[in-house]
């Protein structure tokens, strides 16, 4: 168990021409369970196999508790790391396959039958543990390997990488239970790659967002769903994503069109000109008043607790999430309502600050 | 229920023909000499099984047999680690792995009766550069020695063959996922753990084409020997196949040489099985176990 901190680290595959991961400075406290989340190819697999050491980053120094153990081997670094697919050796049975870390560092043999009993126990996999791990079926198999991560105790971190990809939909929230529970009674530093927003929410107490091989935005999941500092963090997390619908700026009014819809609240004044507006789903509601942003309801989706009124208007389309016993229906115009607390601007697609609609005639 | 259309069994027909003219109908015409004491094309008579109780009391024939058994166990005990110690010291990718596969395959692509040649006059302790050497050195001399025929016929064989072996586990090796070696890197294993518990069990099936191949080949080798010893000296070098020639074109024993042929056949035939049965039997334990 470590304290983590990258400072400069970036890495580039071609030798410099492209960086697959630019260079970032990150401190992960100890103990803690964190979440590399982004889409394919942003990054995080490369983050993550630079600090198990699996690769050596092109620029940038790696400290574990202070130390650098930037040019140090894996082997040596002594991290865990359990990957996409399960990876076991098939000519041993479940319990070599755990003792099998331990044993390549020479620790005696009764301290490896007590912590491959303990740990079996802690995955439930202690029936399992005399039979080959072909055997299994592949959520234990991946507990297996999950298990081989876990067995031994010095490890500064335990690092993930997209390990719920091959299990069942309905076992993964057994196993994301599990390691939630694991992480709260041994408190590894846990860091988890995940491309699924939801796994990352739920398991992590920072999320780190990747994009492009930057990152965009760190903090907790309410940060990150209430607070998005970029567009693309609106966009990727939440189901569906934030709305967004291009507005102007003129002395601190915010109109969509020629509509007034509020004042803009900022640290630094907004400059006069065009933003985005972003507003997610669950915080935009449709009123038929007759006054407002004009949209024409294009479709409404029944999604069992909530509807969703796909919407379209001359300024951008939108989704708003609303209760079941909305009565909008398909072809109906209505206007657009906004939160007055959690409507945002944008602008080069950062945060730049947001909507006050107290006080505008709507 | 669905009424089965049979005529698709036509479709089997052209398949069935090929194989009855290359290979059942050439096989029964050796069945029929096996049966027969062929004098000349006009005179034969029928002997039922003589050739082949003959043959069973044989003793040139079955020390021949045996000699090719000693050969091929040989030949796999060398060819098989050394194949699989070189896939493993090649590189992995870039122009290095493309040279390095060129390289390992210029044996394999060599016809036969040049590689007999090559090492024939190589070998030679009057004008050969090997030769020379190694007469000066050990007394080397595989037209007298029968120590030296053998070895000069093994030294070809492997030269000849290991590459068959090391493309063979190469690709084996190229075709393990990276993370099995991040995991072992990560588990701390050593290179010998890693050769142990990743990579032999991930070749298990490759090694099993890889030994195959290399049993039936070596087991009827007989260009090398026929152009570099002529199964000398004395009849050292003189495995089952050169035998076969000898009294199937040299004798023109027909009859015999048929129920040899016969015999040869189902050797290779039985020997290929119980290789198959015993490098597979893991996996069939497996199978029945999970059922």
């Amino acid at each position: 168990m470590a304290e983590i901190r990258l400072e400069n680290v970036g890495h580039s595959y071609d030798g410099g021409t492209t960086f697959a991961l630019n260079p970032i400075t990150l401190t992960w406290e100890d103990g803690n369970a964190i979440a590399l989340l982004g889409p394919s190819g942003c990054g995080k697999t490369t983050l993550l196999n630079i600090i198990s050491g699996l690769l050596t980053p092109s620029v940038g120094r790696v400290f574990f508790d202070g130390v650098d153990v930037t040019d140090l081997d894996t082997a040596k670094r002594n991290v865990a790391q359990v990957f996409q697919f399960p990876v076991l050796y098939d000519t041993m049975t479940v319990r070599e396959n755990l003792s099998f870390p331990l044993k390549n560092r020479n620790v005696a043999k009764d301290v490896i039958a007590a912590r491959v009993d303990e740990i079996a126990e802690l995955l439930g996999i202690n029936k399992y543990l005399d039979i080959r791990p072909q055997k299994l079926r592949s959520d234990l198999q991946q507990l297996v390997s999950l298990g081989r991560g876990l067995v031994r105790r010095d490890v500064p971190a335990i690092l993930f990488d997209e390990p719920l990809t091959v299990i069942d939909q309905n076992f993964k929230w057994t196993l994301r239970g599990r390691l939630k529970e694991m992480h709260n009674s041994t408190r590894y530093t846990l860091v988890y790659v995940t491309h699924d927003q939801t796994e990352a929410l739920t398991f992590a107490d920072d999320v780190v967002v990747l994009n492009q091989g930057n990152i965009v935005q760190t903090g907790t999941a309410s940060d990150l769903f209430l607070a998005p500092q970029d567009e693309f963090v609106g966009f990727f997390i939440g189901s569906p994503g934030m709305n967004f619908i291009n507005a102007s700026v003129s002395d601190g009014s915010v109109s969509i069109g020629s509509t007034l819809i509020g004042t803009a609240v900022a640290e630094h004044p907004i400059p006069n000109g065009e933003v985005r507006l972003g507003i997610r789903p669950e915080f935009l509601t449709l009123s038929s008043a007759g006054t407002g942003t004009d949209v024409k309801i294009n479709r409404v989706e029944h999604r069992g607790g909530y509807k969703l009124i796909h919407a379209d208007g001359p300024h951008g389309n939108v989704v708003a999430k609303l209760p079941n016993d909305s009565a909008f229906v398909a072809g109906e115009k209505a206007q657009l309502v906004f939160h007055p607390e959690r409507t945002y601007l944008f602008r080069d697609s950062k945060l730049a600050g947001r909507v006050s609609t107290k006080g505008a005639g709507q | 229920m669905k009424t089965r259309n049979n005529r698709a069994w036509f479709l089997v027909l052209p398949v069935i023909l090929v194989v009855a003219f290359t290979a059942l109908l050439p096989l029964m015409t050796v069945a029929n000499y096996a049966i027969q004491d062929v004098f000349n094309p006009q005179s034969r008579i029928f002997v039922g099984m003589k050739w082949f109780y003959q043959i069973t009391n044989d003793q040139l024939i079955i020390s021949a047999f045996r000699r090719s058994f000693q050969f091929s166990i040989q030949a796999l005990l060398i060819q098989i680690p050394l194949g699989i110690a070189i896939a493993r010291i090649m590189p992995k990718s870039g122009w290095k792995a493309s040279a390095a596969l060129v390289a390992v395959a210029v044996p394999l692509i060599i016809p036969w009766n040049v590689i007999g040649s090559t090492w024939l006059i190589f070998s030679r302790s009057d004008i050969g550069l090997g030769g020379f050497l190694l007469n000066k050195l050990f007394n080397f001399d595989f037209t007298s020695d029968p120590k030296d025929g053998w070895g000069l016929i093994l030294t070809v064989d492997v030269w000849h063959w290991t590459p068959l072996v090391v493309l063979l586990v190469y690709a084996g090796l190229r075709s393990i996922p990276e993370a099995y070696y991040q995991a072992a890197a990560i588990d701390g294993a050593s290179s010998f753990a890693i050769f142990k518990y990743v990579e032999l069990p991930k070749l298990r099936r490759v090694l099993l084409i890889a030994v195959l191949l290399r049993f039936m080949d070596s087991f009827m080798i007989y260009t090398e020997p026929f152009v570099i010893t002529g199964g000398g000296p004395g009849d050292a070098t003189t495995f089952a196949s050169i035998l076969l020639t000898n009294i199937a074109v040299g004798q023109f024993d027909v009859g015999r040489a048929g129920a040899y042929s016969l015999i040869f056949f189902i050797v290779i035939q039985i020997m290929s099985f119980l290789f198959y049965t015993v490098l597979t039997l893991q996996d069939r334990e497996e199978v029945t176990k999970t059922k």
